[in-house]
């Protein structure tokens, strides 16, 4: 038996994980009740699991809640794994631009499945609540949301629109913002751009920054570094505009075009409002 | 305030991964190295608190004997003094947060004890809090905000859409991410000093791991064959017409 937690049955990683834990068996879904605690949840998991095998998406609040339950239990935790075979498990490393193979010596599985490794299952078991009480262990006192100025953000929009080191300077963003506005789409960047101060880390694509699933990813004087690729590598279709036609964002794209991206971005600018009734 | 941040050696990877012989590790041969992106900011944010409210900052690292290079970096922004706890292998989330705990215990107590959210290259995402564990310390993850005030930590959480907050009594321990600050570059004079600043190193004997790495893979699916849309400005006809192909124009 798996014991599965969700952090929803409307959670899209829940119901990836959901699907890892169907592939090791007979499956109990539990969820947790209440402000989030991460210990105090693990400690309701861990009771109501057993002996079971247990398993959790792989957000952070599912890598961590089964942190705290495998160091409750002082067992090997796999998080983010891609596939499972009795005790060996692939996993991934660096983002996901690099995978591990591994044994878990243990008595049961701990296991996170890698986000967007596993299609969602459709919930239909039971879902048995959990509802424990935190004491004075750490629990969420409040939550605040950032204004964003009512523009789309990075994790949810369909377009974005990002640039790297090629881009030159903060004010050279200029031009990225006004295709942006264009396309409803958002502004990202890499971290080269963050660590010279050019923009906030809020608009970082990246490993260490937000992972982006848009329809179409606008790569603009980015090199395609790995820690930019595990950022950026859920896009559905990736546009590359690069000076340097050996650069590595090449081998990640879709459609490339070559070429001084200060020209080549207020051309598409353009080219869309002329393809624009007025 | 004595607060230790813990900090892991990895190679500067660049836009390729190539494996070594015998796939049990990335080939270095031609990287620099560093440490991970999030603890860069577990540093740069140490070395803020101490500025503030005095006491001393303690880097810790468990790695090969070259992990001295990145000690001295984190002592160039601004850390006191070093543990290098030296190990030829690469050990597993359990056996290194073991040896941590081991060495935490024959300090002095910390107030605050810092990682990396994950670190960047096994992406465990449970060494600090084991640590905790092994401790009976709380334990916060995630950090993009730390406000340390009257002996407890406000620790704001990333979460999707916004910030946890939580308030938790120091002694604590936090895992923490990039952008929770921009970290210094540190000058040249605070790269000689130091050079000079104490570092403690000893060995330590590595438990059997209880996640055995087997072999490491490149993923498939690197090495797409991009279509090229044109050249400079003329191809902007061309992606107009992609992107309403696509239904996003």
């Amino acid at each position: 038996m798996t014991v599965v937690f969700l952090e929803g049955t409307d959670d899209e990683l829940s119901l990836q994980a959901l699907a890892l834990a169907r592939r090791l068996g007979d499956v109990r879904v539990v969820q947790v009740d209440g402000p989030y605690a991460p210990s105090a949840w693990a400690r309701a998991i861990v009771e109501a699991a057993g002996d079971d095998d247990i398993v959790g998406p792989g957000s952070d609040r599912g890598n961590e809640v089964l942190a705290h339950v495998a160091a409750q239990l002082d067992l090997p935790l796999a998080a983010n794994v891609t596939d499972v075979r009795g005790d060996e498990v692939t996993r991934i490393r660096w983002g996901g631009t690099l995978l591990e193979e591994a044994r878990l010596h243990g008595p049961r599985r701990l296991l996170t499945a890698a986000p967007f490794a596993f299609a969602a299952a459709v919930p239909e078991e039971a879902v048995t609540l959990l509802s424990p009480f935190p004491g004075n262990e750490p629990t969420v006192l409040d939550h605040v949301a950032p204004d964003t100025g009512g523009k789309v953000s990075l994790a949810d929009a369909k377009v974005v629109v990002s640039g790297g080191r090629g881009v030159g300077s903060a004010e050279g963003f200029a031009i990225l913002e006004e295709l942006a506005e264009l396309l409803d789409a958002a502004v990202g960047c890499s971290r080269v751009v963050t660590s010279a101060g050019w923009r906030p880390h809020t608009d970082q694509v990246g490993q260490t920054g937000t992972k982006v699933s848009p329809d179409l990813y606008i790569a603009c004087g980015i090199s395609g570094a790995t820690q930019h690729i595990a950022g950026c590598k859920g896009a559905k279709k990736l546009l590359a505009i690069n000076a340097d036609p050996e650069a590595t964002i090449f081998a990640h794209a879709d459609y490339a075009v070559i070429g001084d991206l200060h020209e080549i971005v207020p051309a598409i600018t353009a080219e869309l409002r002329k393809a624009r009734p007025q | 305030m004595r607060v230790l941040v813990c900090v892991k050696r990895v190679p500067i990877t660049g836009g390729r991964m190539v494996l070594t012989d015998d796939a049990q590790s990335i080939q270095t041969k031609h990287l620099g190295f560093t440490i991970s992106p999030h603890e860069e900011c577990g540093v740069e944010e140490a070395v803020r608190i101490v500025e503030q409210q005095g006491g001393e900052v303690v880097v810790l690292t468990l790695g090969p004997p070259e992990a001295e290079e990145q000690i001295r970096d984190c002592m160039a922004i601004g850390a006191d003094r070093g543990i290098h706890l030296v190990t030829d292998a690469d050990w597993d989330a359990q056996a290194t947060a073991a040896a941590i705990a081991d060495a935490i215990r024959a300090e002095e107590p910390f107030d605050l004890v810092v990682f990396g959210n994950e670190s960047a290259d096994a992406g465990n995402y449970q060494v600090g809090i084991r640590v905790a564990y092994a401790l009976g310390l709380p334990v916060v993850t995630g950090l993009k905000g730390l406000t340390i005030d009257g002996g407890r930590a406000r620790c704001e959480q990333e979460v999707p859409g916004g910030r946890d907050i939580y308030d938790v009594a120091l002694p604590a321990v936090v895992t923490v991410k990039e952008g929770l600050n921009l970290p210094r570059y540190p000058s040249v004079p605070a790269k000689l000093r130091a050079k000079s600043k104490p570092l403690a190193s000893k060995p330590v004997e590595r438990l059997a791991p209880q996640l055995e790495k087997l072999r490491l893979l490149v993923p498939e699916g690197q090495g797409k064959q991009a279509e090229v849309l044109g050249e400079g400005s003329a191809a902007a006809a061309r992606v107009v017409a992609v992107m309403q192909e696509l239904g996003v124009a």
